[in-house]
This record gives structure tokens, C-alpha cells and sequence, in this order.
């Protein structure tokens, strides 16, 4: 019988000795087995500081293993299979508990006693405080996102006492909170980080970009840009349930045929973030998860700088005539959750949400004909080649739907490192497929971003003052305040009427597991190894 | 006859280095100009998803982008005078780190690569020029169509599929060693070579075993340049005055054939394998994609995509730094295999 690499891990696992192995300089036993899990990704770390200028998304997933926040989200059963975190559910992770004031404005958090950082030195109020005060001074995306909390200044922080930590803050949002939980406001050893800063890098950016020090469920054991990083267990983590795997492997493997012959083969216990054709066909032979992503969906965005998309039936016109049904078999492989052909009347504050629209030519050329564009007219279709595995095929289907009404498109396509200055910042594109996700799970929070004039992922230059009311009064209401539901239920109505965004569909987050399970899915879309276990 | 002195030759070597100054000067001007000419903004790109204007601004300050062109060059040139080749922005880590680890692999791929492609295309190639038409020239004829026409990242996916896959005898493609080995100490940067110097076998067995399919990928692929100017140099060689004289005066055929054919046939043959070495280096980029291998081809191209200026710089000047010495060894060897032609002559 020929032993595979994982049957004879198992093997070595429990019984030989790492004096027993054969390779003279290979990992030791006990880290191998169940104990061990070996996961590949496309993408590549770049940091293991969030904080740092340029630090690339993959590389969150460092804040997420190796640091604690003072709280997280619950867990549920996810849509797709698996587990997903809980927006609605609040857990202490460094904090062990807290209480807001009456006006809502202060904050108290009760850290836990027997919270250890890696090398043993007791996580006090003040490491919180310089962290806090570290991520909304550093500037870039931790300021902004810090922002969207309502924490803006270093005076908002104050360590009253070894574990108490206090934020006070100037006007009462039901985001600050959840804003505690996303990757961002870690919790940094901040004797380690001052005892390695200089005064050029007050906030010890060089150390910690190579040197984690904080008091997370693994340590960084080894990590080479562009080729894996080691996460080991730390064992005295209190931050919650101690996880099930001492070693997680992480490899980078660009090319997704060669992650699929891997996870096939199970030389590899977890393929992260696959293409949703693989999902799709995977399906059958390992664990797929694929799980529709909160808060995000793909549109196409007619701007209104363009003088035909400021006709309300042009636009009526497009939202009639996208082959939906087709997009979604074609781009999406069926991954995801359709977002056409809903209800006219809205009885509920979801979102993303079904728009009325459906594909309905007849009634496409119906409003081409009502509009001042009847006989038609020409436009780019822009697409990032950095996004052209769902762009290019959405593109192609649309082009070839417009056409049918009279508006003939050409498909530019955009380098990635340009996309976001043409799309976001100059906002120039008179048509163009866009994808935006909220972290912070309310509508208000999404409409804030992609609805409100001149904000980042308003592509289509938007500019609708009741909107503009309607999101700076609930943006930082309770949802159970019982002004709220009615107010969102009405920004979705001015939202499908005006279609600033035309929703396709909301993607998915896909995750192939052959040999581990329990994966949860995140809203940061990164690989949290805490929680999965051997089968 | 030896006319070439040590002295002479260290003499020219020196001066063909020095002309070489001019050449490298003008590669770092030009590839400074070209990152800048790039479209695209990296204080935007780098900013992440929910940057404001302001924190653009923050981030464009940081990375030195707010300065005039001719500022940013000075700077660079101060810099590389220093040894420092900048910071990669997409990897995090200083260019010169990147390419001390990335251009070793590419270099054991890329030369074991030759090796193999070497060692098959030109005993064919010559076996092909002796007996032109026979079943060895279509076999060579075949082979070679067939390895340049498949496109390097097919050929990969199909290696691994069925040796991998299929079969499982090739090990996990998963870059330069599995999962279970911790890499030998850095010396020279190739594996092979530090895995032997620290004496240990099993680490070495292993590179080995991961190097086979990404190797012989390439070599399919550089088997057809070889090859081809091999019989098309042996064949000329071989229908020349000099092997006719040399039959005449009644020299054996092997003689004929490995002294006097083979040895005239090699100058075009180090001239192509110089430009295979050079377009392989930079063109296994595919390759390195299918097997995860963490190399210099693909390192420039995640660069370029983000606009990542240090790192695009630093892989072009490496690159010309490298094509100046390839130059030089292969005049050098030029002139060991045909003393007749000196560094004076040229």
C-alpha cells in the first residue's frame, strides 16, 4: 500500500518521534497530523501590520489570527454551509465586559485579568490606548475606518486604571461598537512596540511590519512574502475557545488549476477564496463553502455626468434589458444570491435586496422610446482587468443586450492599478461595473458609501438631497429606533427609482475544505484559522 | 596557437566593463522615466478600499510621491549608490531582499531548465544534421514544433495533472520545497547548492523532486531554438571546405565530426543559448504562476500591475546588471572556443 503524505502525517502525528523522522530538517512530529493544518491561497501577505501604508488586504488576516480586538462578533449557521459571524451579537474578546452610559457617549470596557501577550506581560488599558491611538493617528485606511466609529482623536482614549478602558465619544452611533470588532482597532504590546520605535517611526511601523507582538490565538512562526506564512498556537490565548489546530501552513499558490489539483488530491486541508467555476464543480467532490458576502454587491453604475444617464427611462431602460439570469449562470456559476426580480412593494429592511427590475425587453425599448434617447446612443462599458473574471463575461452579456435597444456599448478595459483612480476618485465613467461591500453590516452604512454625493464608492456622481437627509439621520441611529425602518425602506425606494447602482447580483465568498471543517465566514473576506478543526 | 595573454584579458575584460557604466546609467534612466510614464496612481492603489482624499495625500507624501520628477531621481540615484534599491510596496520588504531571494530560484529553474534542454537538443540536433531526412530528423523536427507551440502554462498544468494528479510520483507543486522542509540556510540562494553545502541529503532529495516538473516545462519550451540551430549550424559546418578537406585526408568520421564539425557549430549555438537564457529568465513567469514558484518573473509582473516603482526598477536594473555579465561570459567563451577571435578584434 502506498502511504500519502497526509496518512503518514497521521501516523507520525501520534506515534513516531521527531528523532524518528526521516528528514533530518523537517518540521518536528508533534506539529505534524491533526494538529496541523495546510491551507493554500492566490493571494500574497505584504505585511503583518494592518496599520502600515500599503498594506494589502490578504495581509488583515495577520490582525485577525495573531491580535485580539476588545470584542467580536457572535457565530451562526451560515447561508452556504459552515459558519458565519453574527452581526447582531457582540462578544468580549479582550474585554471581559462593558457598559455604555445613558447618553450613549461613554464608553467603559473591563479588560480580562488573565489577558497575556506572547511574552507575558499582561494586556493593560494602556496597551489599548496606544493601539487606539496608533490607528487613528497613522493615518490611510485604519484612520478611516476608525472614522466610520466615531473615533477620531487620541483624547476620545483614556486608560483609567489597568483594566479599565474608557472611549468617550462625541456624538452616541450605533457603529462604534461594531467598528470594535473589525480587524482594525487591535490590540498591540505597546511596551514592545515603544521600546522599538525611533523618532522618525514613533509607532514602530518597521518593527511591527515584520514582528508581531501581540496577544492573539498564533504567533507568526515564520513568514516569507510571496510564499507562505506559519501561524503557531498560543496556547495561554483567553480571547475564546482555544483552537483546535498548533500549526496552520499557508501557502500562496497563484495559479487557481494547481489550488484545485491540491485540494483535490487532500495534500492540502483548505483552499481559500476559489473561483466560483471551481465551487461549482468542486462541489461534488469536497466541502464547499460558499457563502453570499453582507453587505456587498456587484452593479452596473450608469453615471450621471453622462448626459443620456440622466434620462430616469434610460436608465429604467438598462435595468429592464440586463440578461440577469444569464449573467449569474455565466459570471457568477450560480454562486451567490440573485439580486432582480423582487417585489415592487418593500415590506423589510434587508439589504442587499431584490431590485424590481427583471429582464423585460419589451418594456427596455419601451422606455427608450419614452426617453429624449430614442434613436439611441453610444458609450464605453469599463471594466477593471484586475476584477475580469465576473467583469468580462457580465460586459460581454450586456453589450450584447444593449445593443438590442439601441445603445451600443464598447468594452474598455481598465489596468487594475488604474481602475480605482478612474472609477472612485475621478469618478469619469459614464457606464461601469462596480462591486462595493460595507463592513459594518446596516444599510444605512452601505448607503453612506455608495449612495451619498462626492463619498468614495458613489461612482455614479448620485446626488439626491432626501438621500443625503435620509442617511445622515440613520446613519448613526439604533436600528431599533422607530423612525429607522421606515426612513431605510425609503432610501430603497429612491434607490430603484433613481438606480444610481443597478444590482446583478451579490457575490460570494467561495472556500473549499477537504479534511477540515467548521470554516467561518467573515465580512473581512479573510482566513480566521481559529475556529476550524479536523474532520 | 595562442595569442590571447592572461594580462590582455583581464585588461579587456575590465574594459568591457567599464563600457558597460554608460549602458546601465541609461537603463536606470529610462526605467525610472517608464515606471513614472506608467498610468495609474499607487498612493491611490495602496490607499485600500476605503480611502479618503485626505489619507491619498497622506500615503503619497509617505511614499516620496509628492515631490518633483527630477527630486524622485535624485533621490533614486543617491539611493542606489548606497546599495539601497527602495521598498517594494506590494511585498513590504526592501527590493534588494526581494531579488537576493527571488532571482536564486529563477536562476536554479531557468539554468536546470537549459540543462535538460541542453542535454536533449543538441545530440539531436547534431544526430539530425548527420542524417538529414532520416526518422531522427522528423523525430527532432516533431519534438520541437510540438515544444514551442505549446504555450509554457499548459504544458505546466498538463505535467501536473497527470504526474501529480493522475499518477501522484511528482510532489505537491506548492514552489520550491513542500511544506514539511524548512529551506537551508541561505548561501548561495539555489537550494541545491546550499542543501549540499549544509550536507543535507533528504532537504536536498526534496528540491530536487520539486524542481523536475517546472524544469522540464521549460526545457519542452526551449528545446526548439536549441535544437534547431544546432542542426542548422552542423549542417553548414559539415558541407563546408574544411570537413572536406579534412575527409579527404582521410580522418575518421567521428573525428571529423566532434573536433572539427561540432566545435565550429558551436558558436551560433552559444550565441542562441545566450538569448534563450536571457528570454527565459524573464519569460517563466507562467511557470512560476502554475507551480507556485517563487521567482523574479512573477515578482515583476504582480509589481508592474500595482505600479510598484522601487520594485519594477530594481528587477530592471538586476536584469540588465545580469544581461551585461551573460554578455561577457559568452564572449568570453567565444574566445575559448575560437581563438581567433580576441576582445581587440571586436
Amino acid at each position: 500500500m502506498k502511504t500519502s503524505r497526509r496518512q503518514f502525517l497521521k501516523i507520525s502525528g501520534g506515534v513516531v518521534s521527531a528523532s524518528m523522522l526521516p528528514f533530518l530538517k523537517s518540521v518536528p512530529a508533534h506539529a505534524a497530523g491533526d494538529d496541523v493544518l495546510v491551507a493554500v491561497t492566490g493571494q500574497t501577505i505584504n505585511s503583518l501590520d494592518l496599520h502600515r501604508t500599503g498594506t494589502n488586504r490578504a495581509s488583515y488576516q495577520v490582525a485577525i489570527n495573531c491580535y485580539d480586538r476588545l470584542v467580536s462578533f457572535g457565530t451562526k449557521d451560515a447561508a452556504g454551509g459552515g459558519l458565519a459571524y453574527d452581526y447582531s451579537i457582540i462578544e468580549p474578546e479582550l474585554a471581559e465586559s462593558w457598559t455604555v452610559s445613558d447618553d450613549g457617549l461613554t464608553l467603559t470596557f473591563k479588560l480580562k485579568p488573565a489577558a497575556k501577550f506572547w511574552d507575558g506581560a499582561k494586556v493593560t488599558a494602556a496597551d489599548v490606548k496606544w493601539s487606539f491611538d496608533r490607528a487613528v493617528s497613522v493615518g490611510g485606511f485604519p484612520t478611516v475606518q476608525m472614522k466610520a466609529g466615531g473615533l477620531l482623536r487620541p483624547d476620545q482614549f483614556e486608560a483609567v486604571d489597568d483594566e479599565t478602558f474608557v472611549i468617550k465619544l462625541d456624538k452616541p452611533s450605533k457603529l462604534t461598537i461594531p467598528d470594535l470588532a473589525v480587524p482594525v482597532p487591535f490590540v498591540i504590546n505597546s511596551k514592545v512596540a515603544i521600546e522599538n520605535a525611533t523618532d522618525d517611526d514613533p509607532w514602530a511601523m518597521e518593527y511591527l511590519h515584520k514582528t508581531p507582538a501581540g496577544s492573539g490565538a498564533y504567533k507568526v512562526a515564520k513568514w516569507a512574502s510571496g510564499e507562505q506564512i506559519v501561524y503557531e498556537r498560543n496556547d495561554d490565548w483567553v480571547g475564546g475557545p482555544l483552537p483546535a489546530y498548533k500549526r496552520v501552513v499557508l501557502r500562496e499558490v497563484p495559479s487557481p488549476s494547481t489550488r484545485r489539483a491540491l485540494i483535490e488530491r487532500g495534500d492540502v486541508q483548505l483552499s481559500f477564496n476559489i473561483p466560483n467555476k471551481d465551487a461549482a464543480e468542486l462541489a461534488s467532490k469536497v466541502d464547499v463553502f460558499s457563502t453570499p458576502i453582507d453587505n456587498c454587491m456587484h452593479c452596473l453604475c450608469p453615471n450621471t455626468n453622462f448626459e443620456p444617464f440622466q434620462d430616469a427611462d434610460v436608465r429604467k431602460a438598462l435595468a429592464y434589458a440586463i440578461p440577469y439570469e444569464a449573467i449569474f449562470k455565466t459570471a457568477a456559476y450560480g454562486q451567490g444570491a440573485p439580486l432582480w426580480g423582487g417585489e415592487s412593494e418593500i415590506n423589510d429592511i434587508a439589504w442587499p435586496r431584490k431590485s424590481p427590475y427583471y429582464t423585460d425587453m419589451d418594456k427596455a425599448r419601451e422606455h427608450m422610446a419614452k426617453s429624449k434617447f430614442a434613436d439611441g446612443f453610444e458609450v464605453p462599458l469599463s471594466i477593471s482587468l484586475g476584477l475580469a473574471s465576473w467583469m468580462e463575461p457580465t460586459a460581454l452579456l450586456i453589450q450584447e443586450s444593449l445593443s438590442q435597444i439601441g445603445i451600443k456599448t464598447e468594452i474598455e478595459k481598465i489596468p487594475g492599478a488604474n481602475w480605482r483612480t478612474a472609477v472612485l476618485v475621478e469618478k469619469r465613467l459614464p457606464l461601469h461595473l462596480e462591486n462595493f461591500g460595507g463592513w459594518l453590516n446596516t444599510p444605512d452604512y452601505y448607503f453612506f458609501w455608495a449612495y451619498q454625493h462626492g463619498h468614495l464608492f458613489n461612482s455614479s456622481n448620485y446626488m439626491n438631497q432626501e438621500i443625503e437627509d435620509l442617511v445622515n439621520a440613520t446613519l448613526h441611529m439604533p436600528v431599533e429606533d422607530p423612525e429607522y425602518a421606515p426612513k431605510i425602506k425609503r432610501m430603497f425606494e429612491i434607490a430603484f427609482e433613481d438606480l444610481p447602482r443597478i444590482p446583478l447580483w451579490q457575490p460570494s465568498l467561495n472556500v473549499a475544505a477537504n479534511g477540515s471543517t467548521d470554516y467561518e465566514f467573515w465580512f473581512h473576506r479573510q482566513l480566521d484559522a481559529r475556529p476550524l478543526k479536523p474532520v | 596557437m595562442k595569442k590571447t595573454t592572461t594580462p590582455n584579458r583581464v585588461r579587456a575584460v575590465t574594459g568591457r566593463i567599464a563600457q558597460t557604466i554608460p549602458v546601465l546609467f541609461g537603463v536606470v534612466v529610462i526605467s525610472f522615466l517608464l515606471t513614472r510614464a506608467l498610468p495609474g496612481d499607487p498612493a491611490a492603489y495602496f490607499a485600500g478600499a476605503a480611502a479618503s482624499e485626505e489619507s491619498i495625500q497622506q500615503i503619497r507624501v509617505a511614499l516620496g510621491l509628492d515631490k518633483s520628477l527630477p527630486q524622485q531621481f535624485l533621490i533614486y540615484l543617491q539611493d542606489l549608490f548606497q546599495g539601497d534599491l527602495g521598498q517594494s510596496i506590494s511585498t513590504g520588504q526592501p527590493v534588494a531582499t526581494d531579488l537576493a531571494n527571488r532571482l536564486p530560484a529563477s536562476l536554479e529553474l531557468t539554468l536546470s531548465a537549459l540543462l535538460i534542454s541542453c542535454g536533449i537538443a543538441i545530440p539531436l540536433g547534431v544526430l539530425a544534421a548527420t542524417r538529414p531526412g532520416s526518422a531522427v530528423d522528423h523525430i527532432c523536427r516533431v519534438l520541437v514544433t510540438a515544444g514551442v507551440s505549446l504555450p509554457t502554462f499548459f504544458t505546466g498544468i498538463l505535467l501536473i495533472y497527470i504526474f501529480y494528479y493522475l499518477l501522484g510520483v511528482a510532489p505537491s507543486p506548492l514552489g520550491r520545497l513542500d511544506f514539511i522542509y524548512i529551506e537551508p540556510d541561505h548561501v548561495t540562494g539555489f537550494y541545491l547548492v546550499d542543501a549540499a553545502i549544509a550536507g543535507d541529503w533528504e532537504t536536498w532529495v526534496a528540491a530536487l523532486k520539486q524542481l523536475v516538473l517546472p524544469s522540464i516545462t521549460l526545457a519542452l519550451f526551449t528545446l526548439a531554438p536549441i535544437a534547431r540551430m544546432t542542426r542548422a549550424a552542423m549542417l553548414s559546418a559539415l558541407s563546408s571546405d574544411y570537413i572536406r578537406t579534412a575527409r579527404a585526408s582521410g580522418l575518421s568520421d567521428k573525428k571529423i565530426l566532434y573536433t572539427h564539425a561540432f566545435r565550429n557549430a558551436l558558436l551560433p549555438i552559444v550565441t542562441t543559448l545566450g538569448m534563450v537564457f536571457s528570454f527565459t529568465l524573464g519569460a517563466n513567469v507562467l511557470v512560476e504562476k502554475v507551480f507556485a514558484w517563487p521567482g523574479i518573473g512573477s515578482y515583476a509582473v504582480e509589481a508592474l500591475v500595482v505600479s510598484d516603482y522601487a520594485a519594477v526598477q530594481g528587477f530592471v536594473l538586476a536584469m540588465a546588471v545580469l544581461f551585461v555579465i551573460l554578455n561577457l561570459v559568452i564572449d568570453l567563451m567565444y574566445t575559448a572556443i575560437d581563438p581567433r577571435i580576441g576582445f581587440d578584434s571586436q
